[in-house]
């Protein structure tokens, strides 16, 4: 009997097309746009100014305080602007502009694919090099790496969790990244261990990637405290709190951090990124990328530049299929609709998918029936009907006590509405409301 | 027989008496004083219970005018000086003078001006999608076009226009109370001054980008090239954010600074024709 979490969930159709294709490396663009706020946090701050050069790994924007995180120069070339660019929700965001010229990556990089399995550096060392390298949660969250490797005082870590589930139908950028550099994510959870002075760690991969089981689980028996644990499929079992509930049994308490149970999430990409800062001194410039869809031609795996616009992506796979109606960033379940094509690639990116028209659009809004198909698929227990009703009538204090800040945002509920509402819509909503009120209760 | 309804009625009497006369006490003890003059107040008011003034409802206003002593800083917008004046009858006050004000909608963005570059199909309030994305066209500023203004407005004062994809203001029946200018997540209603005929020139614009962006979004905005404020003669225009903005009560409504404007991002309404100046060509003519 595999694990899994306990409440709620859904199985949506997987459509991993890109599964069995390796990682190529993406054409370098010719301008890049790299956005100063990419990760949840404070923006950082630019360092450089129009018409300075930068060369591929160099810091050009420097964190803003502790929640956030440095940002290095995925190009070389020389900085046009620093200007304002819309961002994924079409709002324009600080960005800084290079023009490409030329691939010059700083000479402290070492760019050979040996494995480097030694590492001298002690717990805090690791930390601030994962710092310096501005490594943020790589599964869509961005939250900053470092932040979660200095637990609270009076917490203390026992488990790392290493997030290979990848729960979200069309990607598999995680599921290539184990197969081609498993050896490469596991010294990296060795680091991540070492700095979180942690000798247990966990790596969660669903059922529906037997291959990349296999492979972790055989290169996992090499190094010591790691253990590879498959999950039954379900979604979203890639969140935080499903995730610890299914390989742990443990239960994060409603608004606590997972270090409340003493588990620290990280994502295997994130690992991989450790890996690379800490052995090959490379700060985070580039990630892999799914580009899928069902209409795509040649959906693929890439290794892209941060700051590269979609559209280039789109070109790569062989240009946006006509029947296309929503481009997403992100997984089809969390996620966003891009409303303009020029948004570039961020550390966060985890898929580019091209949805067509007839899948895409939503069916007609119909009275709730309470039918509680929502209820049941919701992982965290809550109500959405009745969270939807409260946002909906502006019931800030009720929403609050129904718990909506604890809702993950999963799109569990809306998937699973037979009357099509926009629960998620309005709940997602709500939680904004409440959040700012909140905000406000504590000044 | 006789007796058991004499016996039942002594019992009850006795019970109803003593009753009284614990309430009489009860009702003594407990008494709570209240000002009749904040009944009289209230009964003044138009009873809409819209929140125009600041207070929840017309008798929390009521209470609230009585409790003061002083009415500089109260004000139903929706009675106006009519009402107010009678308010300050009956408390014995001054009461403030106010001209009457209405709702403006600062966007001219309709579906012919402001093309749509991609649709919406979410849940259909306008401040879903303002915490969703900067909406369906290219203007991060401009009208969403759901009506969350129309549904908050309690006089029937607005209504969402089907061809241009705008609410539009019925100046009849607006009380300037300000539900819209508190519901519209993109702050585009404005309380302006009300003048006879429906009279008014305002910049129907708050896009804040610069020229060059803000024209590829809409033909109508704003691109902040200062001409009207040049042409001002009363200081009525300021500068600010890429934008001009025409102050209601400076504004002496020459209407120099409409032909001005290279967008017509200036709108007036409610004022006669112009006269069609004589073709200068034709003078040059005659003297050449």
């Amino acid at each position: 009997m595999l694990k899994t979490f306990k409440l709620g969930g859904i199985h949506p159709p997987e459509n991993k097309f890109s599964a069995g294709q390796a990682i190529q490396i993406a054409e370098l663009p010719k301008v890049v746009s790299i956005p100063v706020a990419q990760h949840i946090g404070t923006p950082s701050v630019p360092v450089v100014a129009k018409g300075d050069k930068v060369k591929v790994g160099q810091l050009i924007a420097k964190s803003g305080g502790f929640v956030s995180a440095n940002i290095h120069s995925s190009v070389s070339g020389t900085v046009a602007k620093l200007d304002l660019v819309p961002d994924s929700l079409g709002y324009p965001k600080q960005a800084i502009i290079i023009n490409v010229d030329g691939d010059e990556w700083l000479e402290t990089i070492d760019r050979s694919d040996a494995l480097v399995k030694e590492c001298d550096l002690d717990g805090p060392s690791i930390v601030q090099k994962v710092n310096e390298s501005g490594i943020v949660g790589m599964g869509g969250a961005t939250f900053p790496t470092h932040v979660k490797l200095v637990p609270p005082k009076g917490m203390k870590a026992e488990y790392l969790l290493i997030n290979g589930v990848e729960c979200e139908p069309y990607l598999t950028s995680d599921h290539r990244l184990m197969l081609e550099k498993s050896d490469e994510i596991l010294v990296g959870t060795c680091l991540l261990m070492k700095a979180l002075n942690v000798d247990k760690a966990i790596i969660g991969i669903e059922n529906n990637k037997p291959d990349a089981i296999r492979l972790m689980t055989e290169k996992a028996s090499k190094y010591k405290g790691i253990q590879v644990v498959p999950l039954k499929v379900k979604y979203p079992q890639g969140g935080e709190k499903q995730l610890i509930k299914a390989a742990t049994g443990r239960e994060v308490p409603s608004g606590a951090l997972p270090i409340a149970v003493g588990c620290v999430v990280s994502n295997v990409g994130s690992a991989f990124a450790v890996y690379e800062a800490i052995q090959k001194n490379k700060p985070l410039f580039e990630r892999v990328v799914t580009i899928t869809g069902k209409s795509v031609q040649n959906p693929a795996n890439l290794k892209v530049r941060i700051g590269t616009p979609v559209s280039e992506l789109i070109t790569a796979v062989g240009g946006l299929p006509e029947d296309t109606g929503k481009v997403i960033s992100g997984g089809p379940m969390m996620g966003k609709a891009l409303a303009n094509m020029e948004v570039p690639v961020t550390k966060g990116t985890s898929g580019i998918l091209m949805i067509p028209a007839k899948e895409a659009r939503r069916n007609e809004v119909q009275p709730c029936i309470r039918c509680s198909r929502c209820v049941s698929a919701c992982p965290m227990g809550l109500e959405p009907y009745l969270l939807m009703t409260v946002a909906e009538k502006n019931l800030l204090e009720r929403a609050e006590s129904e718990r909506i800040m604890d809702c993950i945002e999963c799109g569990s509920c809306s998937y699973t509405c037979p009357a099509s509402r926009p629960l998620l819509d309005y709940i997602r909503f709500g939680k904004s409301r409440v959040g700012a009120l909140i905000r406000a209760r504590k000044n | 027989m006789n007796m058991t309804i004499i016996y039942t009625v002594i019992t009850l009497g006795a019970i109803g008496s003593s009753a009284a006369v614990i309430l009489y006490f009860v009702a003594q003890k407990f008494k709570v004083y209240e000002d009749p003059r904040i009944d009289d107040v209230e009964g003044s008011l138009p009873g809409a219970n819209c929140g125009g003034c600041g207070y929840a409802g017309c008798r929390a206003f009521a209470e609230a005018c009585v409790k003061e002593g002083d009415l500089s800083d109260l004000y139903c917008p929706v009675g106006g000086n009519d009402c107010m004046s009678g308010v300050a009858k009956i408390l014995g006050l001054e009461a403030v003078k106010k001209d009457p004000r209405v709702a403006v909608l600062r966007c001219n963005g309709t579906c012919e001006f402001r093309p749509r570059v991609n649709a919406y199909d979410g849940a259909a309030t306008c401040a879903i999608i303002h915490a969703t994305y900067s909406g369906e066209t290219g203007c991060q500023y401009g009208c969403l076009g759901c009506g969350d203004c129309c549904a908050v407005c309690e006089f029937d004062a607005l209504h969402m226009d089907p061809v241009t994809g705008l609410p539009v203001v019925d100046e009849d029946k607006c009380t300037a109370c300000g539900a819209c200018v508190r519901e519209c997540p993109k702050n585009l209603f404005e309380l302006r001054k009300k003048l006879p005929k429906h009279r008014k020139i305002y910049v129907a614009c708050r896009n804040e980008d610069k020229g060059p962006v803000n024209k590829k979004a809409c033909e109508v905005a704003c691109i902040g090239c200062s001409k009207c404020f040049k042409v001002c003669e009363y200081d009525a225009i300021t500068m600010g954010n890429n934008l001009a903005f025409i102050d209601s009560d400076k504004c002496k409504f020459c209407r120099k600074c409409v032909p001005v404007c290279p967008t017509n991002a200036i709108i007036e309404t409610g004022f006669p024709p112009r006269r069609v100046k004589e073709e200068p060509a034709e003078s040059t003519q005659v003297t050449s």
